[in-house]
Parts: structure tokens; C-alpha cells; sequence
């Protein structure tokens, strides 16, 4: 599973307030632990605390400063990442275009060029799709569009957009749909990841819907997801969910082995 | 109309695993021997990189195993002494490492002690120039006292020392760390134990950079085809980025085939199976050569035609 870790984000109150006195060692913090969780990505989000591209960029900078994970550049503006790509030391994962032509056209030729990843959420003009169908119809959109600018599969990271169970019960069952299909657009399949925690908003058990919801797109192809990768019984969800569908070799101490990695 | 690229995509690589010891390096050694570092399945070099070939250790034991005759002969009287037996299929038949079984340490036959054994390992050290590959006689208990003499015995030559098992493997870490060798992990012919046996040398503190995967070897049926699918299995997991599974592999192919009755008897008791002088050798070639093509980096081999075959075989291949 690619864990990319949420943690670096504004709407968090400590990363908001290092953004605006900029206390590099708040960031730096969150990078190491993240990092030492096993993030393979780290999702670095400006929030509402800045709209300046050189904050976006020293943001990456403190991360890049302690730890050398990848990151994911969570924004979606062409000003932002023009100035943001160069900074990453390793290709970025790009936090997201949807399957509007016209965004498209925008990100594509810029995550090209740097030999990035994008995540694709498969929403349109019309905004966030409510059935399987159009999940994949968007889907659809954004694979054939990725391939006119000579991205591959594995460039790709489909969000099939993870509804509130609490508001949109019916959602969930179609968003399991949408990304077991997913799995059939290439081989290799593109990633499919998933912001997980819309699914237990506003709800009072939210750890556990998180996990069970997280077991159940494992077993339809999801293999990436925007997590809190310190949430150790989460990880170690995906670690059972991932040996249940024959993706890793079972060994007896498999929990074991993945915390010392 | 463009035609898609189909090539397999792999995103990790087997470890590379150097064994022996030059004079520079605290060894006597005339040559060192590397495997592994494969980016692809075997063979397929369009795919990905194959850095080094398979190699073949020329199987040598303290006693004479309890082979047949037209194999034994075909060794010739060589195989009474392990220093001349190395010597011979390090000079004659061409064989890139010794793999020195001590069989003759097993309490239910001779129970060769282990200061015996030890003086076997530094008489073939001193007779051939070649890398080592040091084993027990698979009984856990007088091993741990057999394979301590001996690892000291070849202290700085950089061997491989054969086996590691859930069992055991505290001993074999500690010796390999002090006498700075290289470790066998086995499993019995169990893909998950083979797993788990490497997390326990990780946990031990051994780095899995020194470690060759032995998922003990079959020369027949369902055995064989198990051995091959959990070899292959684990090259693939290697390969797709499972750290725990990327270590070479390594199958004793003179050490079972013998074992079976198709490969030891002649045809007055299998008749219309041929004569064993060519059964024999047939068998273990076919045996090694499967192995070759499942993902083994070293083949333990003993008769010379089988040899010449498998070396040709690999010579055409890479």
C-alpha cells in the first residue's frame, strides 16, 4: 500500500500557525514522524493560511530539509506548481487535477515535464458524480487525456471520491463498484488511493469506519490512500487487508516486520 | 498503429551477495563469487538487468554420501577425500564455488565430531581457491556445536553457512557475525516460514544483504513443483519491491536427486528406464536447469556430465 501521510496540512491548526510564523520546526516534526510510520509520500497542503507560491515552496523545503520522502504537492493551481515542482527533490505526487478538460490541460503537461504522478478525482463540471458509471466515465476521461500528454498508468492515482457515510450512505457501495472497475482501464491498472476520512464525517465512530472502509476498498484494488499514517491499528489493517488479498507473502510476524522496515 | 510496450515493469532488485574472500579482503581466497542483483525474471535480459550468472558449487562432503555406485564412480576415487574431491571439481570440472556438506557429523552415522569437521573446512581451504559454502549435517542440535568450529575454522573467509531455521538462528547469527560470513536461511519447502526465518535474522540484528534463501530442494513431482513455484514466488516479491523476499536463492540439487528412486535405481529394478550412468546425470541437469528457470542464483551439482550440461546451458542462456 502507498501510504501518503495528511499530516502536513493547514487545516491543522499547528501547521497553519507554523505557515504564518513560519516555525519551520513544526513541519519538520511532522515530516520525521510521518517518515519514521513509513510514509511513502507526504502530502504538504497550504490550507487558507497563504496563497503565495514561495510558502508552498518553503513548506516543501522544511520537509525536504528533515526527510527525504516524497512529496505530494497538495494544490491544484498551474501558478503554484510551476514555482513548487522544481523545489521537490523527487518527482511529486500532484493532489489533484478532476476530468474537466480544461484542468486537464492545464496540470498534464506540467506533471509531464517533471516526470511526476497526478492524482485524478474522477469529477466533472457537473461536480461530484453519484454513480458507479460516471465514476468510471470521468475515469475514463482522465486516463485517455493523461495518455495524449505520454503519462503511463502508474503515473496515475484515481480517486473515485470518497463520500460521507453518515450523509450519502447509498455512496459507499458504489464507490467500492467504481474502483474495483478501475482495475480494468491497463495493465498495469493505475493507482487508485483515496482521501479516507470523508467516509466517517460527522460520524461518531470514526476510527472504525475508517478501517472497515479501508479493508473493503483494499479488497477492490485500492492501493494508495491519504492517511494518518500514525494511526497504528489503521496500519495494521491494511497490513491484514493487503496479505488477504494475496498482495504481500504471509509470515508470522508480518506487523512486526513492517514497523522495523 | 503503434504496438503497446508489454514489457514487465519491476520496481526493485535482488540483492547482490558477494561470497569469499580475497587476500586485501582477510580471506586466501584467489577469487570471489557475486550473485544476484537481478532487476527481471530469469533469462528474460529484455526486460531488466541480469548482472551476474548462476553459478554452480560443486557438492563435496566429508564422507562419502550414500550415493550409487555408477555415480560415485563416475566421480571417481576422488570422492574418498574431500580435499581431493574439491580439488577435482574446482580443476576439472570447472565449478565456481565448493558447497561442503558435513554428513559424516550426523549422530546416526559416523558423528564426526567438530574439532574432525573443522579440520575438513581448513584442509579444502587450503586446496582450492575458491569460495565455500560450509553446512551441518542437518541435525539441529549437533550442528550448533559442528558449525561454530567450522565458521571458526574459516574466520575472514567470507563463506556461506548453511542453515539458518527458526530453530537455530541465533547461533548461526552470532558465529557469522564474529567469523564475518554469510548466512542460509531455510524453510521446508514453506514459502511463509521462509519469510518469517528472515525477519528473525533481521530482528537479530543480521542485515538480509548477507542472506541466500534455501527453500530446501526437491528432484521429483509435487515436491519439485512446490520448490520451483515458491522460488519463483519469491523472486517475484523480491522484485515487486519486498525487501524480506529479495535475497538469492540457492537449491541442492546433487544432495536430492540421488534421494529419489527414478534417479537411483538402475533398470534391473526400473525396467525400460534406461541405464542409470545416463538417468543420473539426465536428472540432475533437468533438475538444475528447472531451478535455473524458477530463480535459483546458485546450484549445488555434483556429477561431471551433469555439470558440463548445465554450464552450457547457462553459458547459451545469458
Amino acid at each position: 500500500m502507498i501510504l501518503i501521510g495528511e499530516r502536513i496540512n493547514a487545516g491543522f491548526k499547528d501547521i497553519k500557525n507554523a505557515i504564518i510564523n513560519k516555525d519551520g520546526d513544526v513541519i519538520k516534526e511532522w515530516a520525521r514522524k510521518q517518515t519514521d510510520a513509513n510514509a511513502d509520500y507526504l502530502d504538504v497542503n497550504l490550507g487558507t493560511a497563504s496563497n503565495k507560491p514561495e510558502d508552498l515552496c518553503w513548506m516543501i523545503e522544511m520537509v525536504q530539509e528533515e526527510v527525504d520522502t516524497t512529496i505530494s504537492i497538495d494544490n491544484n493551481k498551474p501558478v503554484m506548481l510551476k514555482e513548487a515542482m522544481p523545489v521537490c527533490k523527487k518527482p511529486p505526487l500532484v493532489n489533484s487535477t478532476t476530468a474537466v478538460e480544461e484542468k486537464m490541460n492545464e496540470l498534464f503537461p506540467i506533471v509531464a515535464e517533471h516526470n511526476a504522478s497526478i492524482i485524478g478525482l474522477v469529477m466533472d463540471e457537473a461536480g461530484s458524480p453519484a454513480t458507479t458509471d460516471k465514476r468510471i466515465e470521468n475515469a475514463g476521461k482522465i486516463i485517455e487525456k493523461a495518455m495524449e500528454f505520454g503519462l503511463s498508468p502508474e503515473q496515475i492515482f484515481l480517486d473515485p471520491i470518497i463520500m460521507p457515510l453518515k450523509f450519502m450512505q447509498p455512496q459507499a457501495k458504489e464507490i467500492l463498484s467504481a474502483a474495483n472497475q478501475f482495475q480494468l482501464f491497463s495493465d498495469p491498472p493505475c493507482h487508485i488511493v483515496c482521501g479516507l476520512t470523508n467516509i466517517s464525517n460527522g460520524a461518531k465512530h470514526k476510527i472504525l469506519i475508517n478501517r472497515v472502509f479501508l479493508s473493503m476498498l483494499i479488497a477492490n484494488g485500492c492501493d494508495a490512500a491519504i492517511l494518518n499514517v500514525l494511526d497504528e491499528e489503521l496500519i495494521n489493517t491494511i497490513l491484514t487487508a493487503e496479505l488477504i488479498m494475496d498482495k504481500e507473502i504471509y509470515a508470522d510476524s508480518y506487523i512486526e516486520a513492517f514497523q522495523k522496515k | 498503429m503503434e504496438i503497446p510496450d508489454v514489457k514487465e515493469k519491476w520496481t526493485s532488485k535482488i540483492n547482490v551477495v558477494t561470497l569469499g574472500a580475497t587476500k586485501p579482503q582477510g580471506g586466501t581466497r584467489s577469487k570471489t563469487v557475486t550473485v544476484g542483483g537481478e532487476t527481471t525474471l530469469p533469462f528474460i535480459t529484455f526486460e531488466g538487468e541480469i548482472p551476474y550468472n548462476p553459478v554452480i558449487s560443486g557438492f563435496v562432503a566429508d564422507t562419502v554420501p550414500d550415493w550409487p555406485e555408477v555415480i560415485k564412480n563416475a566421480i571417481g576415487k576422488e570422492i574418498n577425500s574431500p580435499v581431493e574431491w574439491a580439488q577435482k571439481s574446482v580443476q576439472e570440472y570447472g565449478v565456481d564455488l565448493i558447497s561442503l556438506k558435513m554428513i559424516g557429523a550426523d549422530p546416526a552415522g559416523k558423528d564426526a565430531s567438530p574439532s574432525d569437521c573443522a579440520k575438513v573446512v581448513e584442509q579444502v581451504l587450503k586446496a582450492v581457491d575458491v569460495p565455500l559454502i560450509i553446512w551441518g549435517c542437518g541435525d539441529d542440535e549437533k550442528d550448533n556445536h559442528v558449525l561454530p568450529e567450522c565458521s571458526q575454522a574459516a574466520k575472514g573467509e567470507n563463506c556461506l553457512i548453511g542453515s539458518a531455521k527458526e530453530s537455530n538462528y541465533m547461533t548461526i547469527v552470532a558465529i557469522c557475525k564474529a567469523d564475518k560470513h554469510k548466512i542460509i536461511s531455510e524453510a521446508p519447502v514453506d514459502i511463509n516460514i521462509g519469510k518469517q526465518v528472515n525477519i528473525l535474522l533481521q530482528d537479530a540484528d543480521f542485515d538480509l544483504k548477507d542472506v541466500v534463501m534455501f527453500q530446501t530442494t526437491a528432484a521429483l513431482g509435487y515436491g519439485f513443483d512446490y520448490v520451483y513455484t515458491i522460488i519463483e514466488r519469491g523472486r517475484i516479491a523480491g522484485l515487486k519491491g519486498d525487501n524480506l523476499m529479495a535475497a538469492p536463492q540457492i537449491c541442492d540439487v546433487a544432495g536430492e536427486t540421488y534421494r529419489v528412486k527414478e534417479a537411483f535405481s538402475d533398470d534391473d529394478v526400473l525396467p525400460g528406464w534406461g541405464k542409470l550412468e545416463k538417468r543420473g546425470p539426465m536428472w540432475e541437469a533437468a533438475c538444475a536447469e528447472g531451478y535455473l528457470q524458477a530463480g535459483a542464483d546458485i546450484l549445488i551439482m555434483t556429477h561431471p556430465e551433469a555439470i558440463k550440461s548445465v554450464q552450457n546451458t547457462i553459458k547459451s542462456l545469458m
